[in-house]
């Protein structure tokens, strides 16, 4: 059972491999619109990323309101 | 279409549709690669006529007002029809604003009823305004088995037994109280009778006509003006279908539209530019050859459709491009925001059009719609027939404030007769936008008059409606503003908020309270945030009674500073 912190190290280095940005310039309490610089449909996808990766299904409102990688980390964790 | 002229109301107008259309399919319901449900007219009617019932047992009558929070879903027209079935005025709520925001808008319209997703009940049960909570009856769906509901109702037993008694309503009869904005500061409410909605069908569905077999694809959540409009009384009353995604994702979006064939569809400028861009990329992945030849088919389009568009020859020249939107798609509306020419102009230039119009819920969702008699990247287009668009206050480039007159304005803003009174002016909504005609009649919008912006998800953000999570921080004083609205530019692009801030006596613009106005910015919703901030160096001008002196204070602003040097990113 993978602990929240292990789940958010591999949010990271899917965020991070899917934007082409830096794993070092990102924080689990990072605002995943600022540190990232993408909008709410390029959150959407993802999260389809996150999906196919953890093997879980998160409905849209799962990350509605939610801004950095910490929280999604343990809605994901939730569903698991 | 059913005549609409003969009806008082929209439920009377609905009632018809259902009996006329009745084996036309009315909604589809999909959720990712799997479809949920299909519903003809009757099994819709079937669908909402107990939940009707269940209103009237509870003593839901003419002007209860019964609130809707869901994402876009059969769910939603299902619960609006048994509402205006019993004559109520339906309040349709963002289901993206916060709990907070929600209960205050429901407390503010003074719901009886709200029906609403398991999980968004959840969040407003565990929110600090739910001990004022004060909704009589509330039904959810979606509720899992065991789950708490804290005295709301399964949607499933929301049934009662026997026919309920339709309420007729005439025109001048609250339809709908829709938000315009203000969750934080002062909510407007904008009250729309059953004659602003019947004569903005008229005129859209002129230009823009619906039949059986149309397939409008439901994308903006059904509470926003266009899709209440173009997702549902529109295809409604023409016995047309209605395609809701229970997801968003881009990649199931896409593949909707020639899984379902979709002939419209309305979005924001935000996802508009989000599909340019994806089409954009496979174009430049395209082997050179075929890439060349493709550039060619596109400007042979360009050329062959300047005056006019030609559907049936975009689709021959661009069969592939047509066939990834379904083969039937006939116009993509936009609005809610500003849209980059630049964007427009792709679509066009693939055969693609993109109705591109001007609306405020105020006015009853469109003012003006572009016709493609020719094309106008440029403009939002001409008035829509019935509306009234003139330019008051025009400088000497002849750009003024836009002010409307039209049977779709609204009747008034919900309990404020002082914005009322200030935005209706002897029958003319003053719309707070800048705009100028041009020689062919088409509006152009040069920026606002009004302190506020418009995401490009066609949100409008007031400063006031913010301002209050900053109430702790640790300065003199403070003002948010629209950035435009301090240094006016002649855009309706890339409109952001900034704050002003004048520090105490001599205090720094420190790392801590830089850090400090970050964590209460980011307690607001992404698109409601400020961006940057200015450092004021005296005190606010106010008034009598303390309030802060915004147009005073802007004006100081602008004439002592500019944007460049003054406007600090946050």
């Amino acid at each position: 059972m993978r602990t929240t912190e292990q789940i958010i190290d591999e949010i990271l280095n899917l965020a991070s491999t899917h934007f082409k940005t830096s794993r070092q310039g990102l924080s689990p309490d990072d605002d995943f619109f600022k540190t990232l610089g993408i909008d709410s449909l390029q959150a959407l996808e993802l999260l389809t990323r996150l999906e196919n990766h953890f093997n879980v299904e998160l409905p849209d409102y799962e990350v509605q309101g939610v801004n950095d990688f910490r929280t999604l980390a343990e809605r994901i964790q939730a569903r698991l | 279409m059913i005549d609409l002229k003969k009806h008082q109301s929209l439920g009377s107008a609905l009632r018809e549709s259902l009996e006329t259309f009745a084996d036309e399919t009315c909604l589809i319901e999909a959720d990712r690669e799997r479809e949920n449900h299909r519903l003809t007219y009757r099994q819709f009617k079937e669908a909402s006529l107990p939940l009707a019932k269940f209103l009237e047992d509870r003593g839901f009558k003419s002007d209860s007002r019964g609130a809707i929070i869901m994402t876009n879903q059969s769910r939603w027209p299902i619960a609006a029809y048994a509402i205006f079935y019993r004559g109520g005025v339906l309040v349709p709520l963002d289901y993206k604003l916060t709990a907070a925001e929600q209960l205050a808008l429901l407390a503010h319209c003074k719901a009886e009823v709200l029906v609403t997703e398991y999980h968004l009940w959840r969040a407003m049960t565990q929110a600090a305004g739910f001990t004022e909570f004060n909704v009589g009856q509330v039904i959810v769906t979606d509720a899992p088995r065991n789950a708490e509901l804290h005295g709301a109702l399964r949607w499933e037993e929301a049934k009662g037994a026997g026919g309920p008694d339709f309420i007729p309503r005439t025109r001048q009869d609250w339809a709908c109280i829709v938000y315009s904005s203000g969750t934080g500061g002062r909510p407007k409410g904008c009250v729309l009778t059953h004659d602003n909605y019947l004569e903005q069908c008229l005129s859209l569905t002129a230009l823009y006509p619906f039949w059986p077999g149309v397939r409008y694809l439901s994308i903006l959540p059904t509470n926003h003006a266009i899709d209440f409009m173009v997702g549902f009384i529109g295809p409604f009353v023409c016995g047309a279908t209605v395609v809701h995604l229970r997801t968003l994702r881009p990649e199931y979006v896409r593949e909707a539209f020639p899984r379902y064939q979709i002939t419209y569809v309305a979005l924001v400028p935000l996802i508009l530019k989000n599909l340019q861009s994806g089409l954009q990329k496979r174009f430049d992945e395209l082997p050179q050859l075929k890439r060349l030849i493709f550039n060619q088919l596109v400007n042979l389009n360009r050329a062959l459709t300047r005056t006019r568009p030609n559907l049936g020859l975009s689709r021959k020249l661009l069969k592939q491009v047509h066939e990834a939107f379904g083969g039937e798609l006939r116009a993509i509306f936009t609005g809610g925001a500003f849209s980059d020419p630049a964007i427009l102009q792709f679509f066009y230039d693939l055969g693609i059009q993109v109705a591109n119009g001007y609306g405020l819920t105020e006015a009853g969702t469109a003012i003006t719609l572009n016709d493609f008699a020719p094309f106008r990247a440029d403009t939002v287009g001409k008035p829509l027939p019935g509306m009234e668009v003139k330019i008051i206050d025009r400088d000497p480039e002849g750009i003024g404030q836009v002010a409307v007159r039209s049977k779709t304005i609204m009747s008034h803003y919900l309990d404020d007769e002082e914005l009322t009174a200030e935005s209706i002016v002897d029958g003319w909504l003053l719309t707070g936008d800048l705009g100028r005609f041009d020689t062919m009649g088409h509006l152009q919008l040069f920026g606002r008059v009004k302190n506020m912006i418009v995401t490009e998800e066609g949100k409008n953000v007031y400063p006031e409606d913010i301002e209050k999570v900053f109430e702790a921080l640790p300065v003199k004083e403070f003002c948010v503003f629209a950035s435009n609205y301090v240094w006016p530019e002649r855009s309706m692009l890339g409109e952001k908020l900034m704050i002003v801030l004048r520090l105490n006596e001599g205090q720094q613009f420190s790392d801590q309270l830089r850090a400090e106005l970050s964590r209460h910015n980011n307690t607001l919703l992404n698109f409601k945030r400020i961006s940057g901030y200015v450092l004021w160096d005296s005190d606010f001008p106010r008034t009598a009674s303390m309030k802060i002196k915004r147009v005073a204070l802007a004006e100081e602003i602008r004439s002592k500073f500019d944007r460049q040097t003054s406007l600090k990113e946050l």
